[in-house]
């Protein structure tokens, strides 16, 4: 079994309003020396495979297919050995 | 020839409703609830995607309701040429499930915006259009994610075959930055696929069909489908 955790990013390119909004929130608070804030999505889970590969294949397939939106959306994982 | 709309239920939609009440009482035609789980459209012959907040726009809005059961059938019928509106939800929901391009983000201002917009008709020779007399229309808006962004490939695609349908604009049909209430690329409020029967739009024309409510420029679309089908 692997732990995995997933990040999701919205693509450089592509505006994220929510991370403007708590950068001008750290303005606010004196946080002056902060820039290009992004607001990303971390996702755990676990996958109940012993095989890695077989692990890998079927993260990537739920990151293509859900977690993720590939029209603006990148994604990169980790998995962790675990019993 | 009968005329039957579908109305799908997700759990979470909240506009499925009024959809129904213009379908069954105000265009008295035939109308049926289309349950997610569903795989049958019931001899539908127009889909409606309703507004809401299906699976409580977890993850992304849409994204887990494009896979209900029901979605299949609803692709399949799209593919197929059936004609299918998004509204609100619905039209996140359609981009989702990649049968119209392009994504939504959320409003430029953050906010949740409910209010009357008006929109310029930018193609008016459509199964959905053809019947609105009117350049500008008045429909209202309710959402937090109707900040329509694509690449510059999708847009220009947009405009090479007329896809755009409706603009944000000014009660004089001037469509510029000062009335785009989201932030979306180009004003776009609604959009049509390459073939012409799958349209998403933010803006709702189920709430104004009922002159009770005060405004009735909601009803020139359904009522273009109904001619269109009926030809």
């Amino acid at each position: 079994m692997y732990k995995v955790k997933v990040i999701v990013k919205r693509r450089a390119a592509i505006l994220d309003p929510q991370g403007k909004a708590a950068e001008q929130g750290a303005k606010l608070l004196g946080f002056n020396n902060i820039s290009g804030t992004r607001i990303n999505k971390v996702i755990e889970f676990f996958v109940n495979v012993d095989d890695k590969k077989l692990a890998e294949k079927e993260v990537k397939e739920y990151c293509e297919k859900l977690l993720s939106n590939p029209n603006i959306e990148d994604f990169e994982y980790t998995l962790e050995e675990t019993k | 020839m009968k005329i039957k709309f579908g109305v799908v239920v997700f759990p979470g939609s909240n506009c499925d409703h009024d959809a129904f009440y213009v379908a069954k009482k105000i265009l008295a035609k035939d109308a049926e609830f289309l349950w997610h789980k569903d795989t049958d459209l019931k001899n539908s012959d127009v889909v409606i995607l309703p507004g809401g907040f299906s699976y409580g726009d977890y993850l992304r809005t849409g994204a887990i309701a494009r896979f209900s059961p029901i979605m299949e059938k609803v692709i399949e019928f799209a593919e197929k040429g059936g004609i299918v509106i998004g509204i609100c939800n619905g039209f996140q929901i359609l981009l989702e499930a990649n049968l119209l391009p392009g994504v939504m983000l959320m409003n430029k201002n953050l906010k949740f915006i409910c209010k009357d917009v008006f929109l310029s008709v930018e193609n008016s020779n459509t199964i959905f259009t053809s019947e609105i007399n009117k350049k500008v229309v008045k429909i209202p808006i309710a959402h937090a994610e109707g900040n329509y962004f694509a690449e510059d490939s999708i847009l220009d695609d947009l405009v090479k075959n007329n896809q755009i349908v409706f603009k944000y604009c000014s009660s004089k049909c001037e469509v510029s930055e000062k009335f785009n209430p989201n932030g979306s690329l180009m004003n776009i409020a609604g959009i049509i696929n390459k073939n012409g029967n799958v349209l998403g739009m933010m803006p709702h024309p189920e709430r104004c069909c009922d002159l009770v409510l005060g405004k009735t420029d909601g009803l020139m679309l359904f009522k273009s489908v109904i001619k269109n089908l009926t030809k």
